[in-house]
């Protein structure tokens, strides 16, 4: 199938610059993005598969010698693209902070107790229809210095590649509910109320697995429609 | 037949944030395995080998620590590794992909192929050309550019640089260093130097 990627899409992405996020503020490109043709430069992407990912890369639960400390979820869901088809074979890389909110990284100076247990990055690919699956542990919150009082909601981080290099996504998956939202500025960074819904898994239910897991459920949806005319926007 | 559910849009970009180390680029400093390096080298690739290096800086002309730089180009041939592009592929091997993330002072590099010319969509050359995505702490949708040669006479009827005005295309230009097959491109998130995104 040969895909076209509408700029339009991109719609729903954050601007560079959201002034509410500091960081933005000097890293945010003043003068315009240059439109342009894709091209088959762009067209095309990297196709990474099963030989990225070896066994028990997609359970950030058993990476060590004891099981970590905190809430035990799955979380799972399609990739899929803008017509609502799976994307097959498509690398999937998450990171993320442990139950107390604290990463594993030289630069978190969170004083929440690291876990020797969890060290909170995982990856696996799409199935043929799309579907990917983790076992990890619910993040914490955990405080930053953009304002005072600042605290993000808890969050994964997830990387997409899909079809081409301009389906590429860096996002973060948020958890229903949660009260950290109204007043978290990378959050409200999407102007689209709909939008932002789309970063905020749902609670699933019936695949929760008894006396072991919470489910959460996560569809990715990546630039991507079918260039027949007939879809062709 | 796959399932089809409609969706009101895609997901949005949030930014990849200040602690992806550990996961995407641990690089030997974390206990996690790399998918990625700064190379796209493999065995069996022809072609003229390059570095490519440079710094990343803020609006201030600060050295930004903590981006993580993607390049995705063609063979030496002209041809992508990917079932997308109908071409034959000479380099069964070689992926045309790699990711660095910057160090303390700013500073990425990348070992690679020259790449060869690429159609554009009316089937006209584009000149050798590297796409570069750009990810960071403070950008909450990563920036595309394209990595140009100094040394390549095909720049001047490129029609992707012909969209950039003049005074910017330097900004595009990685620099041979003279005597080495070495590159140098310096990246410029903001202000009177900013490096030229596209909007693609």
């Amino acid at each position: 199938m040969t895909f076209v990627y509408p700029t339009d899409s991109n719609k729903a992405h954050p601007l560079p610059l959201s002034p509410d996020y500091k960081s933005s503020i000097k890293r945010a490109p003043n003068k315009p993005l240059i439109p342009m043709r894709h091209t088959l430069s762009e067209l095309t992407g990297p196709v990474y598969g099963h030989e990225t990912v070896r066994e028990g890369d997609n359970d950030l639960t058993t990476q060590h010698s004891g099981e970590p400390i905190g809430e035990r979820i799955i979380v799972h869901g399609h990739v899929r693209d803008e017509d609502g088809r799976g994307v097959p074979n498509s690398l999937i890389e998450i990171w993320q902070a442990n139950s107390c909110g604290r990463y594993i990284h030289v630069r978190d100076q969170h004083p929440a107790p690291l876990d020797p247990n969890f060290t909170g990055a995982g990856r696996t690919v799409s199935d043929a229809s799309g579907y990917y699956r983790f076992v990890t542990i619910k993040p914490g919150a955990y405080p930053w210095g953009n304002h005072h009082n600042a605290w993000r909601p808890a969050h994964i981080h997830l990387s997409v590649f899909g079809y081409s290099f301009v389906t590429r996504l860096v996002t973060q998956m948020y958890f229903p509910n949660d009260p950290l939202f109204p007043f978290d500025p990378i959050f409200n960074s999407v102007p689209d109320e709909k939008a932002r819904a789309r970063m905020v898994s749902s609670f699933d239910l019936e695949n929760t697995k008894p006396e072991w897991a919470l489910c959460y459920r996560f569809d990715i949806v990546l630039r991507g429609k079918n260039a027949t005319p007939m879809e062709n926007h | 037949m796959q399932q089809s559910v409609k969706s009101d849009g895609i997901t949005p970009s949030q930014t990849v944030g200040p602690f992806f180390k550990y996961g995407l680029t641990p690089n030997g400093e974390y206990a996690w395995n790399d998918a990625f390096t700064n190379s796209t080298l493999t065995p069996d690739v022809s072609g003229d080998r390059i570095r490519i290096e440079g710094r990343v800086f803020d609006g201030d002309g600060v050295a930004v620590p903590d981006a993580m730089l993607e390049i995705w180009q063609a063979d030496a041939q002209g041809r992508f590794s990917d079932p997308q592009d109908k071409r034959a592929l000479p380099n069964a091997s070689f992926r045309g992909f790699a990711r660095c993330g910057t160090d303390k002072d700013g500073n990425y590099s990348f070992e690679t192929i020259k790449p060869g010319a690429v159609p554009d969509p009316d089937g006209k050359p584009q000149a050798p050309h590297i796409l570069l995505a750009v990810f960071g702490r403070g950008m909450l949708r990563h920036l595309y550019t394209r990595i140009y040669f100094s040394d390549e006479a095909g720049n001047a009827a490129d029609p992707v640089l012909a969209l950039v005005p003049a005074d910017r295309r330097a900004t595009l230009t990685a620099v041979r260093e003279p005597g080495k097959p070495v590159y140098r491109l310096d990246l410029h998130l903001q202000g009177d130097d900013e490096t030229v995104f596209f909007d693609v």
